[in-house]
């Protein structure tokens, strides 16, 4: 269906002639961008729909119930699948920790939000195939669960901002909303997400299909390529300072990927992209001490480094 | 009728902000609208997710950019 799609537009639209590299790779760009996009819909729209039942006051309520190993699980699940805005982050924390929730939990869920976005997941799965994409999500689980519980396990609290434990939080009724206004929610989330999405997902498809084999290896491929046994540590720590957001960072993983950057370090390259930040730290700063942020930042580094050389060993 | 959008100055809660103005002029009405970003005050109303938007004192919404048809249905319930 899809193939014959872009088959005609390839074809018969722009008439270009069969067999050549050039008509081949607008063939491979209508298919791939028509899939993605269809997926990203599809995903974005069940994404939204289930946010509707998750606000983070119903986050808390479950984090603050379950045992600790359990809840770190939790925490790391509910992050993958409710995104927040940055500018949610510090009262969301503050909300967390007030309200019982521990602040390895809280952490937990902190790192895997970012990390982990449903958007994010598509377009690897998209770009990279199911396999990867569902490995990328398992190490990023992976990483918050045990970031969070060693934080957790260090006994921190008093590294927390004083002011966070003074604040008092007001309740307000969460607002129940109808079927009809689930289904808005989830259809504006799709319309959101691709407004912001759409044109990253057009660049990773394009390097795909155009730019594989012709770019010039770069800085990251020449210090960090697959010979040099130290390449995931410098991806990590090139990617720390950057920030960009999931889908702002695949068309460039892809790119990476595509001059023979290994996979794993590719992806801690991302995961260090979107997981830690220099905003991300500011936003932090403000609930958390510098002691604490840097431990913060030290425990997922190290993690991130550590999953992209055990990703590379299983690819 | 006293407006007040919470949010820590992201874009989001800035576009709130811009649809509840667009809202009332649809309405025709004037109302006091304030930018909320004391994070003491936002958590006193209890609200985690940014932006969310506040009238006389009570939660109408959080966590989601209302467009000026929502913003509109919610002020008209609210009584304005």
């Amino acid at each position: 269906m899809l193939t014959l799609v872009a088959d005609w537009f390839t074809y018969v639209l722009l008439r270009m002639p069969h067999g050549t590299v050039l008509s081949g790779a607008v063939q491979f760009f209508v298919y791939d961008i028509i899939k993605i996009y269809l997926l990203l819909a599809g995903v974005i729209f069940a994404v939204g729909l289930v946010q509707t039942w998750l606000p983070p006051e119903a986050i808390r309520g479950v984090l603050a119930r379950h045992s600790r190993l359990m809840s770190h699980v939790l925490a790391s699940l509910m992050g993958a699948v409710a995104p927040f805005c940055s500018c949610s982050a510090v009262p969301m924390f503050i909300g967390f920790v007030e309200s019982g929730v521990p602040l390895g939990v809280t952490m937990t869920f902190l790192i895997a939000s970012p990390m982990i976005t449903p958007s994010g997941v598509v377009l690897l799965w998209g770009l990279f195939g199911a396999g990867t994409a569902a490995l990328y999500v398992a190490f990023g689980l992976i990483i918050s669960v045990v970031s969070g519980l060693i934080i957790g396990r260090l006994h921190l609290e008093h590294w927390v901002e004083d002011y966070v434990y003074q604040t008092k939080v007001g309740g307000h009724p969460v607002a129940t909303l109808s079927l009809h206004e689930r289904l808005r929610v989830g259809w504006n989330y799709v319309r959101e997400i691709f407004r912001r999405v759409a044109p990253w997902v057009a660049a990773g498809v394009a390097i795909g299909a155009f730019i594989h084999g012709y770019a010039p290896a770069d800085l990251l491929v020449r210090y960090a390529g697959a010979d040099n046994p130290l390449g995931v540590l410098i991806a990590v720590l090139i990617g720390i300072p950057l920030y960009s957001n999931a889908e702002g960072v695949i068309p460039i993983v892809q790119a990476l990927w595509a001059k023979g950057l290994p996979l794993g370090t590719a992806l801690a390259f991302m995961m260090a992209v979107t997981g830690l930040s220099v905003p991300e730290s500011l936003i932090l700063r403000r609930v958390l001490k510098p002691k604490l942020l840097a431990t913060f930042i030290g425990i997922v580094g190290v993690s991130i480094i550590v999953v992209g050389y055990l990703f590379n060993l299983v690819m | 009728m006293h407006i007040e959008i919470l949010g820590s100055g992201c874009a989001r809660c800035h576009s709130l902000e811009a649809n509840v103005r667009k809202a009332l002029q649809l309405l025709g009405k004037e109302a006091q609208v304030t930018a909320v970003t004391d994070m003491a005050q936002i958590m006193a109303y209890g609200v985690m997710s940014m932006p969310a938007l506040v009238v006389d004192g009570k939660v109408l919404a959080s966590g989601r950019v209302l467009s000026p048809e929502e913003v509109k249905r919610a002020l008209v319930s609210a009584g304005i």
